[in-house]
């Protein structure tokens, strides 16, 4: 047994954001009352450090830790999402932070190691490394959704959130034992050579480790039926952190998704794919039907967020380098319009979440024009109506689906598409038809018009100006097309 | 060419919403009189598209390409021919007299109103002049915002909110279908001439099995008959016009409408023409119910502006005989009678609205003499009442006489559609008559009306230059007719290369024969 090389810039983002938790845990002993704003900002800005420190990587495949990390085009491209969506986050959490009781330098801090979890998860090239960081994000989700401990719910969801979590990640554990116990490796690039050279696509072992790592996953995407936790999770956790957790979690979750069942089960997609066809419809079906009678904006974006993790299902099971790369352009479209629909959530929310039923945005519309006509946008893109992120992202994802000669899923998105143009249209029909019940006095602030510009330029660009996001895309999959 | 038109058609009024934003809300003559300069720069900028446009060439002219998304073969391509001509025309000209129509009409959110208005005019010229599908289709798609938008928040309020969804999800239904479509002659396209493109162009020289079209055709066909509204898919109509204010009706029936009908032309005619002869005796059959249940509703309406809205139903029924006559004066009989039909009720929807301004309801029976207390008003009412019936020297006359002329002389419609059809030009004298007298002739019952004042110089403005091309178009129907020669005739011989039914049979029956023809013809194919 060799040591194996350590190559420390491979996991460079994840040190910095480390050394930024570390640094937010002293500061916040030092910095009382109104400074502890700074906390945010410092946040923020070693995000941004790992961030550029990833933008300005030269590419091409590097393995380090024995083969355990991989840093690839496809790692690179989630990096910034996850760093992104980690920025966005923090951002959009300030205020709230600010104005309520939670406790501020620890808010920060877990975000950033949950950013650790994830990117991970993202670069991991071994189930263990995946696992891993699985559950560095997970316990520091558990902690963030029962942030807000006085309010029950805050405290129910965390409850269950966990109880449920470390059941997943025990399917997932044991998924892995048999995978391992099947194919003698945890290695992605060692399951998916011993696979194709003892031929054991239809391994009963294997194929039951594979079964419960899908159930494991589809916890953590929140795939009907493994589901019931996300609507009680969504409302209880703090809104910011619900927008984590649907966007950043769900990112990291599929981009590992990708690297088993694409990098590690190519050969078995016969297997996978029916099972996923079915997931794909019934996740699609249920979150857009049950969406439709939320009166609560968490809860009714909580469903939606199920009904996309469908969408982009139906991405994956499209495969190949136009349904991967569809998966991922879907994954950075669905960042900024759901962070941006989310940002309104947390600013229109104010002190302790007091205006999140959807008939508390009566009059919003003409009242704020700005910001009304900024959730418009993001809730259309959200519906898929052009030219807007949502809109290409369905539109790629679709595309995919046709050209792989799935034209039933196809036309069941397509219509599960137009279930969610009610709901989505229906926020604006009390935005803007409604006289408002109750007066928001709202006040902008620095981080918030931060937040609302940058995911309003990006649903905007990603939907007029795809190309940029497209390349990227396409690029960062030729590892797993190999 | 030496200048880009089309572009500037389609993005001037976007630079208007961007103007828009920076004035004051509070001043609403301004904004009004802004977006109003912005759509009278729009209309003279579309009018050289009449003057250079050449009247011998039947293909694409003025045509612009710009690369979008090259990896997806997307490009900005947009063009116009006899066929889209009149249609941007006719939006460019509506869009005047809509801004112009909601002066006194529209006081709540002013800007909004205008900013829709503007978002529409750009949605609206898209549509028509795009050569890109998915061009077209982001278009297609983002017209419903502003629209839905119009209805929901300045409609009648009882039921404006039911009435803008209903319209958004019928379409929707449709236009997402028409997706899935168009994403698989894509790859279909793809697969044959290994370019994937969206280019309209290239796709029609595709040879599309007859099987398939037949889905293909379904698919497009149920956007477009949705949008039309066809009869059974028309219920969205009544309760979008109705809940809709005066201009919103005015866009939805003058230009919205034609949408649909201009897919037919130009998408499913000429991409699935073996499906669409085959499709004549469906199509032609809900046409002739269409044109005969609109006008039975509408003698029976109460109201004016439903009345008005089940007459539109009636209406376009004749545009889809007209198209799916497939022979010359069928079809330009159809692109005329979309905008006669853009004319008349358009400028029914105003007098209506008029009316409705003045006494804040549009029950027939809350009226009665009125021609005698305005009779400037009652002068107009009723040349575009007549209009709308089809007296010759009106422009509708000439519309619905060459629709019955060429589907009288078609090979693929059946006589039977004609005589049931010709029926339907009686039934809107009925219900049209019926409605003008008691509304306008008699003693004045309702004191109420007693004192309405007559129409003011805006609302002449107005209605004028309605009124004007109502009766060019009936006296001397040539300049507009010229234009759509050459382009329809191209898509005629396209169907007839593909369909080849060149020497059929007597007049009459011939369709069910041209028919079996096809059907055997498709089946040694597969």
């Amino acid at each position: 047994m060799t040591i194996p090389d350590v190559n420390w810039t491979s996991i460079g983002p994840e040190l910095i954001l480390f050394g930024t938790a570390v640094m937010v845990i002293f500061l916040d002993l030092v910095i009382k009352g109104k400074k502890k704003d700074s906390l945010g900002y410092l946040a923020v800005l070693g995000m941004v450090f790992a961030l550029v420190f990833v933008l300005v990587d030269e590419g091409g495949v590097i393995k380090a830790f024995g083969g355990m990390i991989i840093n690839d085009s496809f790692t690179r491209f989630l990096t910034v999402l996850i760093v992104g969506v980690g920025i966005i986050v923090t951002l959009m959490s300030m205020q709230a932070l600010r104005e309520g009781s939670m406790d501020v330098g620890g808010y920060h801090t877990l975000v950033l190691l949950a950013t650790i979890g994830m990117l991970l998860m993202v670069k991991g090239l071994d189930l263990i490394i995946i696992f891993l960081g699985l559950e560095t994000l997970s316990i520091a989700i558990y902690v963030l959704v029962g942030y807000r401990k006085w309010v029950e719910q805050s405290a129910e969801a965390a409850f269950k959130y966990f109880l449920l979590g470390a059941f997943a990640a025990a399917f997932l554990l044991y998924g892995i034992a048999l995978v391992y116990g099947a194919t003698g490796t945890t290695r992605i690039e060692g399951i998916a050579q011993y696979i194709a050279l003892k031929n054991l696509g239809t391994n009963p072992l294997l194929l039951l480790g594979v079964g419960l790592l899908l159930v494991g996953l589809g916890f953590k995407l929140a795939l009907v039926p493994f589901h019931s936790w996300t609507p009680d999770v969504y409302e209880g956790a703090p809104t910011a952190i619900t927008a984590f957790m649907a966007v950043g979690v769900k990112a990291a979750a599929f981009a590992a998704f990708l690297r088993i069942f694409g990098g590690a089960l190519p050969l078995l997609d016969f297997q996978w794919k029916d099972v996923l066809w079915v997931l794909a419809v019934i996740t699609m079906t249920v979150g857009n039907v049950v969406a439709l009678s939320q009166t609560n904006i968490k809860r009714m974006l909580a469903y939606s967020s199920i009904a996309h993790a469908g969408y982009i299902l139906v991405g994956i099971i499209a495969g190949g380098s136009v349904g991967w790369s569809a998966v991922l352009y879907y994954l950075g479209a669905y960042a900024f319009m759901n962070l941006g629909a989310f940002g309104i959530v947390v600013f229109y929310g104010q002190k302790e979440e007091a205006n999140v039923e959807i008939a508390d945005y009566a009059g919003l519309g003409f009242r704020y024009p700005f910001l009304g006509a900024a959730m418009a946008i993001f809730l259309f893109s959200l519906a898929g109506i052009p030219p807007l992120a949502g809109f290409m992202g369905k539109f790629y994802i679709f595309s995919a689906a046709i050209k792989s000669g799935y034209i039933w899923l196809t036309i069941i998105g397509v219509m599960n598409s137009l279930i969610s143009v009610f709901y989505y249209f229906r926020v604006t029909v009390i935005m803007y038809m409604k006289e408002p019940i109750k007066e928001v006095a709202l006040e902008y602030s620095l981080p918030i018009t931060i937040v609302l510009i940058i995911t309003l330029a990006g649903t905007i660009q990603m939907g007029v100006a795809p190309t940029f996001y497209l390349e990227r895309a396409l690029d960062s999959i030729k590892w797993l097309i190999g | 060419m030496e200048y880009p038109i089309l572009s500037y058609l389609i993005f001037l009024p976007l630079i208007g919403v961007v103007g828009l934003f920076f004035l004051d809300h509070t001043k609403e003559k301004l904004l009004k009189g802004f977006a109003l300069f912005i759509t009278l720069v729009e209309f003279v900028l579309s009018l050289p598209l009449f003057f250079m446009f050449q009247v011998e060439n039947g293909g694409m002219q003025f045509t612009e390409y710009l690369s979008w998304i090259p990896r997806l073969g997307i490009a900005y391509r947009v063009g116009l021919d006899g066929l889209s001509l009149w249609l941007v025309l006719l939006t460019t000209f509506l869009s005047c007299i809509a801004v112009l129509a909601c002066w006194e009409d529209i006081k709540q959110h002013v800007k909004g109103f205008l900013v829709c208005i503007l978002l529409m005019e750009t949605g609206m010229v898209g549509v028509f002049v795009s050569l890109d599908v998915f061009l077209f289709y982001v278009f297609w798609e983002v017209m419903l915002v502003p629209m839905y938008f119009i209805i929901g928040v300045w409609g009648n309020p009882a039921r404006r909110i039911y009435a803008a969804i209903k319209f958004v999800l019928f379409t929707m239904v449709g236009s997402l279908l028409m997706l899935v479509a168009i994403l698989y002659i894509y790859f279909y396209h793809a697969n044959v001439t290994g370019e994937y493109t969206f280019d309209l162009l290239k796709w029609y020289a595709l040879a599309i099995p007859h099987s398939v079209q037949t889905w293909l055709f379904l698919a497009f066909g149920l956007a477009f008959a949705i949008k039309v509204p066809m009869f059974p898919f028309h219920t969205w109509l009544p309760d979008a016009h109705t809940e809709a204010p005066t201009v919103g009706s005015v866009l939805l029936a003058a230009v919205l409408l034609k949408m649909g009908t201009y897919g037919f032309l130009r998408y499913n005619l000429p991409l699935f023409p073996e499906a669409f002869v085959s499709f004549v005796p469906v199509i032609s059959f809900l046409a002739v119910v269409g044109i005969i249940y609109g006008a039975l509703v509408a003698m029976v309406q109460t109201d004016l502006k439903r009345l008005v809205a089940f007459s539109s139903v009636s209406h376009l029924g004749f545009v889809m005989l007209g198209l799916f006559t497939l022979n010359l004066q069928g079809i330009q009989g159809g692109i005329l009678q979309m905008i006669n039909h853009g004319l008349s009720t358009g400028a029914l929807f105003l007098i209506v609205g008029m009316l409705y301004e003045r006494r804040h309801t549009r029950l027939i029976a809350e009226f009665g003499g009125l021609s005698k207390v305005m009779p400037v008003y009652a002068t107009l009412f009723m040349i575009v009442t007549l209009s709308s019936i089809g007296l010759p020297g009106l422009n509708g006359f000439v519309g619905e006489f060459l629709i019955l002329l060429g589907a009288f002389r078609s090979q693929f419609t059946n006589v039977i559609f004609v005589v049931f059809a010709a029926t339907g030009v009686i039934l809107a004298a009925v219900y049209m008559l019926w409605m003008f007298q008691r509304v306008m002739f008699g003693e004045v019952t309702n004191p109420k009306n007693k004192n309405l004042p007559d129409l003011t110089k805006r609302e002449l403005i107005v209605l004028i230059p309605l009124v004007i091309f109502i009766i060019w178009i009936g006296v001397y129907p040539k300049p507009f007719l010229k234009p759509m020669e050459a382009t329809v005739n191209g898509m005629i011989k396209r169907v007839e290369q593909r369909v080849n039914v060149k020497n059929p049979v007597q007049e009459g029956k011939v369709s069910f024969k041209a028919l079996k023809v096809i059907e055997s013809r498709g089946e040694q194919g597969a």
